[in-house]
């Protein structure tokens, strides 16, 4: 009989989670270790909480993109609605909830929620369309997001939450306190993020994320990426796995948006705008489509890059090396060749075992 | 959306049917079209289109190419909605169904151009197959609850029973899209067969299939009538196919039956080896 000229997926399936835990437990240590040590420096620390929050992003986004098929240009919407959600959370429980880690993980929660129903705002009316409509509209999404936030006022005192369009329209009695001051954005927030939090998140989306993939859902979310007519002849709803997928998608990113807010004294509107969609979309692509590794890889090293470019003496040609390792691991990891030549070893060595032939 | 049957249509003779196996006979029909038909822009891709199916008849749907075969399976499954006509599947009128409901109430299918999940493994494809078959929440998915863990050990062992159909268990593990192009075939057969159908419907499955292949496929579908003792229609250019396993035939030409049958009567018939063999014999 013919020669099977393909590879099982037994091995690579059932380990690729474990090793993606197993990836980000080691670097946590290894960073605590450093930190310990004393190896690492002031502008490198200020970004270890941000490292986790694109991380998130983009393993969140990757479910949509990778996962879902469907493109999303607004994550940084959702990213925006869980910050500012978080935030004000955060101010409004300080007297309430004493306990930070306690107040940090409702604000994260909360921060969830909101991406969450972001999510099912965008998603109900537009997923059950056919054709792509998504990215356009979470285009639209994340820039009204953004110009929504510039205007809003949100302060908060005994009677409970105020919100106004004018600071004055606020309304705070005296022991009240503005969150949101329009176009200033969340100021005086308590910095409640730290980067163990990040490390928990990350490893709660991992487990969310991965789990949902290896589950019933997860795969009715592929079969419809890879095949919507197929998918609907075995009797799976569209719209409805359509539907789960974005929707965590965009708890994850309220999650992280949160997180991201916390990390600040302040924080303007404008920080999640179209550029930062882009941004982690740009991690997703260049981690692989669907590559849950490939979304944490790119994310860390793409946030540190410059940081690190900044550190050697190469000031004027900074952003240029970065474009041009942005270029060189877009060729790499999308090169269909390379690939093939890679697949052709790892075959060579699976006929050596005398692995999959009849 | 839940699925909710409805109250049955009333059965009333159909203006013509193919022959129905006499083991079928005294039993209402599986399914039934009743005066189908399409337009797409003004052009009627299918038109008049009766048929009736036995509960466990192998009937075949053959014609030429761009006769309307694919058409006839696109409305049964409700990829597209007829222009006229009805289509009642075991007495309940298909009108308002979606393709999703259409295949819970129990039609499955295969596709003329290979449609699998290409990115997922062979297992992967049939328990998407078994999808409303083996249920567990969302929440169970994520979490690993014990109803996940036994659920899937189910989906499992039920997919494995079917790839072996078709010896293809020892393919579990491997990504669906990589798999030959006969091997492909059968895995949409599986899939289609793990949606527990009460009518299976094949098109062309024996394309791109040599001859031994082909009489390989040809047991194997009788052996699915005999286990699973549900109905097939197939569509087929292979003519020993046919003949050899159809109790009922049904010809299609621009849209329109020209002929009905045993394969006995169809290869007898002039009218079809006018428009449909005759062709084919000057051809070759
Ligand atoms: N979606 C569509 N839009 C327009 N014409 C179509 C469509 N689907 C099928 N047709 C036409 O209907 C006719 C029958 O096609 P088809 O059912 O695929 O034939 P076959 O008998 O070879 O399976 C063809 O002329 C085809 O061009
Ligand atoms: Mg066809």
């Amino acid at each position: 009989m013919n020669k099977l000229s393909f590879r099982s997926m037994k091995g690579r399936k059932a380990l690729s989670p474990f090793l993606n835990y197993a990836i980000v437990i080691a670097a946590f240590l290894a960073v605590q270790l450093a930190l310990k040590m004393d190896m690492v420096s002031n502008s490198m620390q200020s970004l270890l909480v941000p490292v986790c929050c694109y991380v998130v992003m983009a393993i969140s986004l990757n479910l949509t993109v990778g996962v879902l098929g469907e493109l999303s240009l607004g994550h940084g919407g959702f990213m925006s609605l869980g910050a500012f959600s978080g935030i004000i959370v955060s101010v409004a429980l300080k007297n309430l909830v004493p306990l930070s880690p306690l107040r940090l993980a409702i604000s994260l929660a909360v921060g969830a929620l909101f991406g969450a129903a972001g999510g099912v705002i965008i998603g109900v009316p537009v997923l059950r369309l056919r054709g792509d409509y998504l990215a356009i509209v979470t285009l639209a999404f994340g820039e009204i997001i953004k110009n929504v936030m510039q205007v809003l006022y949100i302060g908060v005192d005994e009677h409970g939450l105020h919100m106004s369009t004018k600071e004055a329209g606020l309304l705070l009695s005296e022991t009240g306190t503005a969150i949101v001051k329009g176009p200033m954005g969340a100021v005086g927030v308590t910095k409640l993020a730290t980067f163990t939090a990040g490390f928990l998140l990350i490893l709660l989306t991992l487990l969310i994320v991965q789990n949902l993939v290896h589950s019933r859902a997860g795969r009715a979310i592929q079969a419809l990426r890879d095949n919507r007519i197929a998918a609907e002849s075995v009797g799976i709803s569209p719209t409805k796995y359509k539907l789960i997928a974005f929707v965590i998608s965009a708890a994850l990113a309220g999650a992280a948006g949160a997180l991201y807010g916390l990390n600040y004294s302040s924080t303007l509107a404008s920080k999640f705008d179209f550029n930062t969609s882009i941004l982690i979309l740009v991690f997703v692509v260049l981690g692989g489509l669907g590559s849950i590794r490939g979304s944490i890889v790119a994310a860390t090293v793409l946030t540190i890059l410059p940081e690190l470019l900044r550190n050697f003496d190469v000031k004027e040609y900074r952003m240029l090396i970065y474009a041009v390792i942005l270029i060189v691991v877009m060729l790499v990891t999308n090169n269909p060749t390379l690939w093939s030549w890679i697949a052709r070893f790892q075959r060579r060595k699976a006929e050596e075992k005398g692995g999959a032939e009849q | 959306m839940k699925y909710t049957p409805r109250e049955p249509v009333k059965l009333v003779p159909v203006p013509s049917t193919n022959k129905i196996p006499e083991r079928d006979i005294d039993k209402s029909p599986i399914l039934e079209c009743r005066h189908l038909g399409i337009d797409f822009g003004g052009l009627a891709a299918v038109k008049d289109f009766n048929m009736a199916i036995g509960r466990t008849e192998i009937a075949g749907l053959i014609g030429p190419n761009g006769a309307g075969k694919t058409t006839v399976f696109n409305l049964l499954t409700k990829v597209y909605q007829p222009t006229r006509g009805t289509i009642l599947l075991d007495g309940m009128d298909t009108n308002t169904m979606t393709t999703v409901q259409v295949n819970k109430a129990g039609i499955a299918r295969t596709f003329q151009n290979i449609r699998l999940f290409n990115n997922l493994t062979v297992e992967d494809n049939v328990k998407l197959g078994l999808h409303n078959q083996v249920r567990y929440g969302l929440w169970s998915g994520i979490f690993r609850l014990p109803t996940y863990w036994k659920a899937e050990k189910q989906a499992r062992e039920r997919a494995m029973e079917l790839l072996s159909i078709f010896d293809m268990g020892y393919l579990a593990h491997f990504k669906a899209g990589s798999l030959p192009y006969g091997a492909q075939r059968r895995l949409e057969i599986v899939r289609a067969l793990a949606t527990n159908p009460s009518l299976l419907l094949l098109d062309e499955p024996a394309a791109g299939m040599n001859p031994s292949e082909t009489a390989e496929l040809m047991d194997t579908i009788v052996k699915i009538r005999d286990t699973f003792g549900i109905a097939i229609l197939l569509i087929e250019h292979d003519m020993n196919l046919v003949m050899g396993i159809c109790e009922g035939i049904a010809v299609l030409n621009f849209g329109q039956i020209i002929a009905k049958g045993t394969p006995e009567e169809i290869k007898n018939d002039p009218v079809v080896i006018e428009a449909y063999l005759g062709k084919k014999k000057k051809e070759a």
